[in-house]
């Protein structure tokens, strides 16, 4: 099968794969196992496009010409690559670490909850590999849509108004900015189609450019840059899984994806950095860093403190790609793949001490680090992903970041690095801290009488820690991605 | 023989069905005739799409007497297009129809109201197909007068109030149509829509011309449900059987915009009436504060059929929104939303429908948790909601992006805006419906609740289908309505 009919495969896989779950419903244990074949049979498809990718291929589909402009079609670049590879890969680790969650806390609607799932997942490989601005679009949407049921998945006051804020926010940036900033595109590049270099060279300048670019950047709600990032800290009531979805697996991701993806393909690097105008958003991603951090420091619950620190994290890649230098890029785009598996183990982490221990605070961690020591290690290796430490994933893209800031003097920016990382080490250490370090806070009492989270968590968790390990040390695959993006 | 006398067929098969429907007064057999009836309707509006995408205008001289004396049945793309709407709504409601009628109306009354529907139609298809201006207000009467009747059918006693609403409101309407058909002929001397056209330029007081134009179109506007005359289209659809809402909603108004794009366009002209008078300005603005009013009223009605009713109002404003551009992107997107909004509400009301079949339930906060009980029927109220929204992968996206874009061609941000702003409300209002079915407790009197009959639930299905499908394959929508608006801009020549 050549690399262009598998991008359409790797489409239908998880749609198929969504079908299937649907009628196993009756059949928990088959429909886990449809489940996790098809996040396999995904991932698969998805290397095998990434081989045409490395062959210097470009694999495409025709386009659909749905009425005069806008058409549906795919084109596979790196970047799109890089994103489809961490959605189809971390979708394995979260299927299993699903059945252990949705089992070990007797969730209802489990059906219906892998279904919504892996449309999802389809959503997202949909935005990867969209060649034009209207077929991201549509998935863009079908991502938004699909996992809102996830996010009300518990159904009672707080999910639903939850639940609410998230599709007003995302609908209503998409709809309300996106989507005019998609047809003031059209009307004036006469394409929607991705082209390296950009597309609106010579056809827009000034103001019109800068304000167009904020039509982009706010409408793409997802990026949860500030003031668009009400929506993320209110989904935290969302069951773990769906938070290590929302996060690090596809929603966030995509949210940033598109961000790069609009400013590297169709503004184009160059023409931002020529023009200015997009100066501005070097300040509104800085702001964002810092801000989220800060909030972050002050969150006891633990899931909305990661939760900050991805607002925090999604920022950094914004910043990197309004530092508009080549190696700032790459490390943008490298910096998606390290928060991606980074925080998937943090979330795993608060998930299984949620599912075993029953803990919620930071402040009630003491000590836990003795009773779970798979689950804090993980969590201490995605921290320190976070913090920028290596041997990790996370040292990576900072690296690059940092260095494409230092490169074109861009002080403000390398400020905002260092003061972000000292933040982050702020709020992610004492945590790993008091795990291991302190006795716990009534040691003869119930609350510790627990061992390890079910071995589907730990396993899923232990996998994505040991990834952001392997990264730092086998970066090529990244690597080589990031490069090709920027040699364009 | 029969291809050339098509144009007539398309009247004349509905109404003596209508007079057959009334003699065997049993109905079973009523709805047989009707279901044959309207499943021939869109054979013949293909067919004549056909001849006029072959030859172009398609004239037929009733009777043989030729035009201008003559009435003339004239069919070019805009009516084509309409013509197939219609008549392709009516097949689908009939199929969809008989377990509904049965359970909402009394059994001596079901040929009556078979009857009363196959005139409304052929009241509708006439309208569409005439290019008179009097036989169009023959026309008019027709479709009104059955409508009284087939909302007054209703369960409920409020829909006697409703059609009587609608009885005032529709002949006023039809009164200041042909007071401006009058003022035509008395400055022309013509009934024929064509020869007006042709003579009106000729015209040296335009003063009557200006007072044909407002009667016309305020005439018209009230049929329309137009803000602010749309007052009383949400009684109307509230309290009507199920399948009248259904039938009314995907076809009655679109007629009526169809005769008044034929006038502004073809018989006044677009020089005379968006150049020279400020027609853009004042329906723009009818038009956007429909968009925001009718949607925020949607949100807060308690009746589920009242709140599609009010987004119905808002829907409107979406096509005379894109009349009012007069510009070949604007009246495409205008055009292509007559047929967009027509699927989605029917798709919506057959789900409704479906409902009230199965629990009589039309309240909101009644629906709690019923997306468990009847999910397949809920299931398309969410795609057809969606369209609403316009949400790409829908048709409601295809119109809205037109709409924006030609937005943005003129300059019109602030409009864009507006357009945007007014979807974003209908996803409250069917965000708080989704609420309530899918994620509530099911409430006890909804327990038993199942789909409704198979029939009822495939139609349903079909049409949701098709708001998908015609989102991605456009060539019946926007590609006729694009050429359709290219006719319209061109005038009648």
């Amino acid at each position: 099968m050549n690399a262009d009919s598998l991008v359409v495969l790797a489409l239908a896989v998880p749609l198929a794969g969504a079908g299937l779950i649907a009628l196993t419903g009756r059949n928990p244990n088959l429909r886990e196992t449809v489940t996790i074949v098809t996040s396999l049979a995904l991932f698969a498809t998805v290397i095998g496009v990434a081989v045409a990718v490395f062959s210097g291929a470009n694999p495409r589909t025709a386009s659909l010409e749905l009425f005069t402009g806008v058409e549906l079609g795919f084109s596979v670049e790196p970047l799109g690559m890089i994103f489809a590879l961490v959605a189809s890969g971390l979708w394995i680790a979260n299927s299993i670490y699903s059945i252990g969650y949705m089992r070990g806390n007797n969730e209802p609607r489990q059906t219906s909850f892998y279904v919504c799932f892996a449309i999802a997942i389809a959503g997202a490989i949909g935005v990867a590999f969209a060649g034009n601005l209207f077929t991201l679009f549509l998935f863009y949407e079908i991502l938004t849509l699909s996992t809102y049921p996830l996010v009300v998945h518990k159904a009672n006051a707080e999910a639903v108004s939850a639940g609410r804020i998230y599709l007003l926010m995302l609908l209503g940036t998409s709809m309300g900015l996106l989507l005019p900033a998609i047809v003031w595109t059209g009307v004036v590049a006469g394409t929607l189609d991705f082209m390296p270099g950009g597309i609106l060279q010579g056809k827009l300048g000034g103001t019109a450019l800068g304000l167009l670019l904020a039509l982009f950047v706010f409408g793409i709600g997802k990026a949860a840059l500030m003031p668009m990032h009400f929506w993320l800290p209110a989904a935290m009531v969302a069951p773990t899984p769906v938070s290590a979805l929302l996060h690090a697996v596809a929603v966030v991701k995509a949210g940033v994806f598109v961000v790069l993806k609009v400013i590297i393909y169709i503004f184009g690097i160059e023409f931002l950095a020529t023009t200015g105008a997009g100066d501005w958003l070097l300040y509104v991603a800085g702001f964002t860093v810092i801000t989220a951090s800060l909030i972050a420091l002050r969150q006891d619950n633990l899931k909305r403190r990661l939760a900050y620190s991805t607002v925090s994290q999604l920022a950094y890649v914004v910043l990197g790609a309004a530092i508009l230098t080549p190696i700032s890029v790459m490390g943008a785009a490298l910096h998606i793949l390290a928060h991606a598996v980074s925080k998937i183990t943090l979330f795993f982490a608060a998930g299984s001490i949620a599912t075993a221990a029953n803990l919620t605070q930071v402040s009630q961690l003491n000590g836990i680090g003795r009773r779970m020591p798979w689950t804090m290690s993980a969590f201490a290796i995605g921290a320190l992903s976070m913090i920028g430490v290596p041997p990790t994933v996370g040292f990576v893209g900072k690296w690059f970041i940092l260095s494409g800031a230092m490169t074109s003097q861009n002080w403000i920016a390398v400020a905002i690095i260092v003061i972000s990382t000292m933040l982050n080490a702020a709020y992610f250490l004492p945590i790993v801290f008091n795990a291991f370090f302190r006795a716990p806070d009534n040691p003869g009492g119930k609350d510790h009488e627990h061992g390890e989270a079910p071995w589907p968590m730990v396993l899923a968790l232990t996998a994505t820690a040991i990834g952001t390990l392997a990264l730092f040390f086998f970066p090529d695959v990244p690597f080589t991605l990031a490069a090709m993006l920027v040699a364009r | 023989m029969i291809s050339s006398n098509l144009p007539a067929l398309q009247v004349v098969i509905p109404l003596l069905g209508a007079v057959l429907a009334a003699l065997v007064r049993r109905g079973r057999l009523a709805w047989l005739i009707a279901l044959a009836v309207s499943w021939t309707m869109p054979v013949i509006a293909f067919a004549l799409l056909r001849q006029v995408e072959a030859q172009g205008v398609v004239s037929y001289a009733l009777g043989g007497w030729a035009p201008p004396l003559g009435i003339e049945y004239r069919v070019d793309l805009v009516s084509a297009y309409i013509l197939i709407l219609v008549s392709l709504m009516g097949a689908l409601v009939m199929s969809y129809a008989p377990r509904s009628v049965a359970s909402e109306i009394a059994p001596e009354r079901q040929a009556w109201f078979y009857t009363m529907y196959l005139l409304c139609l052929t009241g509708l298809l006439g309208i569409t197909i005439t290019g008179d201006a009097f036989n169009a207000f023959v026309f008019l009467e027709v479709s009104s007068l059955s409508t009284y009747v087939l909302i007054a059918l209703g369960r409920d006693r409020r829909a006697l109030l409703s059609a009587y609403q609608y009885l005032i409101v529709g002949t006023i309407g039809a009164t200041f149509y042909v007071i401006g058909v009058g003022l035509l002929y008395v400055m022309t001397g013509t009934l024929n829509l064509a020869d007006i056209a042709a003579r009106i330029g000729d015209v040296e007081n335009i003063r009557p011309l200006l007072a044909a134009l407002a009667f016309i179109t305020v005439g018209i506007s009230l049929k329309i449900a137009l803000f602010p005359v749309h007052l009383w289209l949400p009684n109307a659809y509230a309290f009507a059987p199920s399948v009248v809402t259904i039938f009314l909603a995907s076809t009655a108004t679109k007629v009526a915009i169809y005769l008044l794009l034929r006038y502004l366009f073809s018989v006044f002209g677009v020089a005379f009436v968006f150049d020279d008078l400020p027609v853009t300005e004042i329906l723009i603005a009818l038009s956007v504060a429909a968009m925001l009013v009718a949607s925020i009223v949607a949100v807060f009605q308690a009746n589920v059929k009242r709140m599609l009713a009010y987004s119905s109002v808002a829907q409107i404003g979406y096509i005379t929104l894109g009349i009012a551009l007069a510009t070949q992107t604007g009246l495409t997107g205008g055009i292509v939303h007559i047929f967009n909004h027509a699927l989605m509400k029917a798709a919506l009301f057959m789900a409704i429908g479906g409902i009230v079949f199965q629990t009589g339930i039309v309240r909101i906060e009644d629906m709690a948790g019923i997306g468990r009980r009847m999910p397949l029927t809920m299931g398309a109220f969410v795609i057809a909601g969606l369209a609403l929204v316009g949400v790409p992968g829908t048709v409601g996206f295809v119109s809205k992006y037109y709409l924006v874009t030609a937005a943005v061609e003129q300059g019109f941000w602030w409009l864009a805006a507006i357009i945007v702003l007014s979807s974003l409300i209908a996803l409250v209002y069917i965000g708080r419906v989704i609420e309530v079915a899918w994620f509530r407790e099911p409430a006890a009197g909804i327990e038993a609740a199942r789909e409704p009959p198979l029939e009822m639930l495939a139609l349903t299905w079909i049409v949701t289908a098709a708001i998908v499908v015609l989102g991605f394959n456009t060539d019946l929508t926007a590609g006729i309505a694009g050429r359709a608006a290219e006719v319209l801009l061109a005038g009648m020549k």
